[in-house]
């Protein structure tokens, strides 16, 4: 057996980043240890020959393709075991998300499969892949072997990076798929709607966040005209939101919520452990502080000892003038 | 209002915290029988008190069926404000074994460190002075400080043993559950109220309110620690204080260390390094170190604190700023260097002494442990009267619920406590801290001689309200080291490996004045071990400040009750959970 | 209706953690307590049955642990439980994901639930997949971080969070449902419950009770190994700088979100 199969999800005639992300990684490791970079998909016409074939510029070599409910995540667990079963297939891959999880999770069972979630790296050792996982709030990393195949991967959301290595167009096959009985219990009502302006800061790849040293609850305009230049969200702390000036839902810490996104950026913020323990495992910390002896500066990629009151506007306009 | 009293010396008391304490902590009637809860023995709290009259009267009832049934359903129960029992307790400590042994008779000390709370017979001691920053000196062990023989333990990990004890012989431990209020009626202690749960930060119910219960009780035991939320009204209520001292407290802040190698000793510092030797300061303070070898994991571990008296007048003394220094000197680098901090904490202690005791019964009550101030803190002894007192309290109600179940009266108990060891040393201690109130130079002879007469000379030397003494901005913070996260710590790092995740929409269970003089305020900033108190960067140098109030780091230590605020009841659950301290 | 819930005691979430060297597992041997999130799934439970828009007759507790897992079952009956199992088995020790989802699905088969409901994760690191294998092994629909669930005749009607934004999905009974913290604010449990709830039925089970077999849970049959543990890719150090000219800071900020390309 070998090869790797992903799951890539599609919606409004486009597949989405997390998944390009795990069908890329796919296609890497399928160099490595051999066999088809396959990928299922599952849903209804839209799934076009060309969209399924465009997934060949990602590294995907194979796209089968399955009649059934989009969004669901049951039938899919059917389509990518019989897959799995039919073509040999040692490993799956997601790229973490709801139905990432959701599906992984049924394969794990149906196969008697061994599971490994919120990975963040994949590597090749031998001719078979080792998960690599982050424990204990990202201070250890564990690598975990698959007993047997096939060896399902979870990754943690948008782990992967979505690489066009430029490959010609997948070879594009239909699968019969025979559902199975309690796959059909569940039914799509309503798809994909909008919400409200919450913004999701646990999905948000790019980060603004703010601390008392903003000085006063307005200061997080100088965040949010930051975070709309970069195209990201803006957090607080839990002091900040303790004193009112930002809702609870953009709260980052020990009592709030956890976050690993591709930039966080700290405005006036000390970087106390109870805020750290948050956020420590961004990709990309930059700090701005007038307090030298902050926490923060011991731990970030990028920090700026200043008056954040000086920096932000100007560093929001040279931003969008980059960005053109 | 009026600031400084002249010369920049302000005293906290005199910006009293917003508390009606007999109003809001007494409760006047029992709820109707179908809506409260009938028990036995109410224990309110789950230290090594409250669990010891727990273990020592379920030992009673277990050989005794008939008054085990005459107390109902439920005969004892434990009510615990912390997660679980030992979550909010710290002590050294060094314990004289033969209370525990007394409760455990089975049990050898091996046994004590197999389970755990236990880490060794002390064999060497030695007590140091630092005069310097730099320098020690070993003097001959003062009688005090004794311990051949003795045992080092944690309370945390004894109280997570005693409970296990009493809930394998009946007790029910209600943990997470605060007791807001004394039932008090006909004069009579009938018992108490646990706490709501599922309010927001002002008060306001939540969507999850659940009011708490009237818990009815035939005898309730006061077990709550140094500062008891329902002590005091009792005190107040009952007249107990009355012709004693007023009580004084000491805090103090611990670290546990992994070494690399094991102590080879239990060491005392008596200082005077690092507190200030001038009486104007106010500061008296020591040390200890205790080695702690853990059966369970095999670890070499380190018990290092700094205990302060709460008399000082210096607003900028911070205990826990005064361990970090301490951990500098030579002597203790050599024992913590290369090893690694697992546990931090603090907790406030009585310091007064006999003199300052109250009365420890009241019709249907009685005080035990720390409650009841039977603690000796030259010697920093107090676990063995804990558990001393917890037993001659589980005796005494035994005695008097078996001959008549509606009995209140447990005076037998205070007779009990005068004529065991417990109220003997207590009694020869009795003068033996006040004198350091002179400052080091004068008071530590005076102390000499009140120790080495054994409390022969009669007379009584009083305490004072320490939220009386006027505060001074002095220069004891400049000494402070800068925290480097690797062996000198800053408060926050510290209150989070507590364990403390108390919810952020919980209800602020602390009283203060939030406007007052800055030496007031200063005062508590720094006082505070977990950093609750901040003044807002912007605040005027002198005259009066705004007050920002953390009350989510809290660490529950008591010790602003002492200065100037008041600690009341948080939502149960919350709070630190000590492992081993 | 019958719900069964699925109830599993974690370490507190706030005591410091650490991995056994020995077993190369998590130490669990600290204070624990009761899954937040299973309080989250408890009370959707009683919810329901306090809702009236179905007449639910019990509801079942069940908990797979070491000896110390009861408490977790006290907890969920002085919430609202009517009763619970317990299903503990040294031939458990080691069980990973799959062999736990399996393990539960055969107490569960015995009880013949019309729901089940869990916590969509737990604070020890197993995140979003128990639910959907258990109902793999049960074979009935699954569905995970469900922030809104009513009920519809035999159905449930139910709302999550997904990769577009809400999902509203309509599931048929006999169904498992994870459900999310954000689905309800769980009670606090009166003293008289929590009193109460040690004289409730609690039947304990084995292994050879519910018919699981051996070969497939605990350790051995796991169907992952941890090969190491180590510490996460040291951090270079970061770069600090003094702002003087901010016009220049403001510059080498740009550059360097630039360089690591964060403002495509």
């Amino acid at each position: 057996m070998s090869g790797i199969l992903t799951y890539a999800l599609h919606y409004e005639g486009a597949f989405n980043k997390n998944s390009l992300g795990a069908v890329s990684e796919g296609a890497k490791l399928a160099k490595e240890i051999g066999g088809e970079a396959a990928v299922v998909v599952v849903g209804g016409d839209d799934l076009t020959d060309d969209l399924c074939a465009s997934l060949g510029s990602y590294g995907a070599t194979k796209v089968f393709r399955a009649k059934g409910p989009e969004g669901l995540a049951q039938p899919v667990v059917d389509a990518m075991a019989k897959v799995i079963q039919d073509e040999g297939i040692s490993y799956a891959l997601f790229g973490g998300g709801l139905l990432g999880f959701e599906i992984g999770a049924g394969l794990t069972a149906r196969l008697n499969a061994g599971v490994t979630m919120e990975v963040t790296n994949v590597r090749a050792e031998g001719g078979k892949l080792v998960a690599e996982r982050p424990i204990l709030q990202d201070s250890a990393i564990v690598d975990v072997d698959y007993v047997g195949e096939p060896g399902i991967i979870i990754g943690r959301l948008n782990a992967f990076d979505v690489v066009e290595s430029g490959g010609g167009a997948a070879q594009v096959v239909d699968v019969d798929l025979q559902l199975e009985d309690h796959s059909t219990k569940a039914e799509m009502i309503q798809r994909g709607e909008q919400r409200g302006a919450d913004v999701n800061i646990e999905d948000a790849e790019l980060l603004v966040a703010g601390g008392r040293g903003l000085g006063k609850a307005e200061g997080f305009e100088l965040c949010e005209e930051l975070a709309g230049a970069l195209g990201g969200a803006v957090a607080a702390t839990r002091a900040v939101v303790d004193a009112g000036w930002y809702p609870y839902a953009a709260q980052i810490g020990q009592t709030g919520k956890t976050v690993a996104p591709k930039l966080y950026l700290a405005a006036g913020i000390s970087g106390a452990i109870q805020h750290k323990v948050g956020m420590q495992a961004s990709e990309n910390i930059v700090a701005i502080n007038k307090d030298a002896n902050a926490p923060i500066f011991e731990f970030c990629d990028l920090g700026i000892v200043g008056d954040l009151n000086a920096i932000l506007p100007k560093l929001t306009e040279a931003i969008k003038a980059r960005k053109g | 209002m009026a600031s400084a009293n002249g010369n920049g010396k302000v005293a906290p008391a005199a910006f009293p915290p917003p508390v009606d304490s007999q109003g809001e902590f007494v409760k006047r009637n029992l709820d109707a029988e179908d809506e409260r809860i009938e028990i036995g023995v109410a224990i309110v709290g789950g230290g090594t008190a409250g669990l010891s009259c727990a273990n020592r009267l379920l030992q009673l009832l277990a050989d005794d069926p008939e008054t085990m049934e005459k107390l109902g359903e439920v005969p004892v129960a434990v009510i615990e404000k912390a997660k679980t029992c030992g979550g909010h307790n710290l002590s050294g400590a060094v314990m004289r074994p033969e209370a525990l042994q007394r409760l455990y008779p089975d049990m050898t000390r091996e046994d004590w460190r197999k389970e755990g709370f236990a880490f060794g017979e002390v064999e060497k001691e030695a007590v140091y002075m630092t005069p310097t920053s730099k320098r020690s000196l070993k003097i001959p062990t003062p009688p005090p400080f004794k311990n051949h023989g003795n045992e080092v333990i944690s309370v945390a990990a004894l109280a997570r043993f005693q409970q296990r004890m009493a809930e394998e012989a009946g007790a029910y431990i209600l943990t997470e559950t605060a007791a807001t209020q004394l039932i008090v009626e006909d004069g009579k202690v009938k018992g108490v109220r646990s706490g709501d749960k599922g309010r927001g930060k002002d008060g306001e119910p939540l969507g999850n309110f659940e009011p708490g219960t009237d818990i009815s009780a035939k005898a309730t035991v006061l077990a709550e620690g140094c500062w008891g939320h329902l002590t005091g009204p009792a005190i107040r209520e009952f007249d107990l204080g009355d012709g004693r001292e007023p009580q004084t407290w000491e805090l103090g802040v611990k670290e546990i260390w992994k070494v690399a190698k094991p102590l080879d000793r239990l060491i005392h510092t008596i200082g005077p390094w690092p507190v200030s030797t001038s009486a104007k300061y106010g500061q008296v303070g020591g040390t200890w170190i205790y080695p702690m070898k853990d059966e369970k994991t095999g670890d070499d571990l380190v018990s290092i604190g700094f205990v302060i008296d709460l008399e000082y007048a210096d607003a900028t003394t911070s205990a826990h700023d005064l361990l970090q220094t301490f951990k500098l000197h030579p002597l203790v680098k050599k024992i913590l260097e290369g090893g690694e901090r697992v546990g931090w904490g603090a907790k406030a202690l009585p310091g007064g002494g006999y003199w300052s005791m109250p009365k420890l019964s009241m019709p249907g009550a009685v005080l035990v442990g720390d409650a009841g101030g039977m603690v000796d803190t030259v010697a920093l002894k107090g676990v063995h009267h804990s558990i001393n007192s917890g037993i001659l309290a589980a005796e005494a109600i035994y005695e008097s619920l078996k001959n008549d179940p509606n009995a209140t009266d447990f005076t037998a108990y205070e007779k009990a406590i005068e004529e065991s060891s417990t109220g003997k040393e207590m009694w020869e201690v009795r003068n033996t801290r006040q004198p350091f109130s002179k400052g080091f130079f004068i008071g530590g002879p005076l102390v000499n001689l009140f120790i080495a007469t054994k409390g022969k000379i009669p007379v009584r030397l009083p305490w004072h309200r320490q939220d009386e003494r006027p505060m001074f901005i002095g220069k004891t913070s400049q000494k402070y080291p800068k925290p480097d996260g690797k062996y000198i710590f800053d408060k926050l790092s510290s209150v989070f490996i507590t364990g403390n995740a108390t919810r952020d929409d919980a209800p602020n269970h602390i009283r203060i004045e939030k406007h007052v003089p800055r030496e007031v305020a200063e005062t508590w900033k720094w006082m505070c071990p977990a950093g609750v108190y901040e003044i807002p960067d912007d605040a005027p140098e002198t005259g009066d400040v705004d007050v920002i109030v953390n009350y989510t780091n809290c660490v529950q230590c008591g010790a602003i009750t002492a200065k100037g605020g008041r600690l009341t009841t948080p939502e149960g659950g919350d709070g630190p959970l000590y492992q081993q301290t | 209706m019958k719900i069964c819930v699925l109830v599993k005691e974690v370490p507190d979430a706030a005591v410091e953690k650490r991995i056994d060297p020995d077993s190369k597992r998590l130490d669990r041997s600290g204070e624990k307590n009761l899954n937040p999130f299973d309080t989250h799934a408890i009370e959707a439970a009683m919810q329901l049955k306090e809702g009236g828009a179905v007449e639910v007759e019990e509801i079942v507790a069940v908990t797979m642990g070491p000896e110390s897992a009861f408490r977790a079952l006290h907890k969920a009956v002085s919430l609202g439980a009517d009763r619970s199992i317990y299903l503990t088995d040294a031939a458990l020790a080691g069980s990973d994901v799959s062999a736990t989802g399996y393990a539960l699905s055969k107490v569960l088969e015995q009880e013949s639930p019309d729901l089940v409901l869990l916590g969509q994760q737990s604070d020890d690191g197993e995140c979003y997949t128990i639910g959907a294998v258990v109902a793999e092994h049960l074979k009935m629909p699954s569905l995970t971080q469900v922030i809104k669930m009513d009920v519809e005749g035999d159905k449930l009607r139910c709302e999550r969070q997904a990769e577009y934004g809400y999902d509203t999905v309509a599931v048929a009974m006999p169904a498992v449902i994870s459900v999310g913290d954000a689905i309800n604010e769980p009670r606090y449990p009166s003293l008289k419950a929590i009193m109460g709830a040690k004289k409730k039925q609690l039947d304990t089970k084995s292994t050879g009770d519910v018919g699981i077999e051996a070969g497939r849970v605990g350790s051995d049959g796991s169907r992952t190994a941890v090969l190491a543990i180590n510490p996460p890719p040291a951090k270079s150090a970061g770069e600090i700088i003094e702002d003087e000219d901010t016009n220049e800071t403001v510059e080498k900020i740009v550059n360097w979100l630039d360089e690591r390309k964060l403002l495509a």
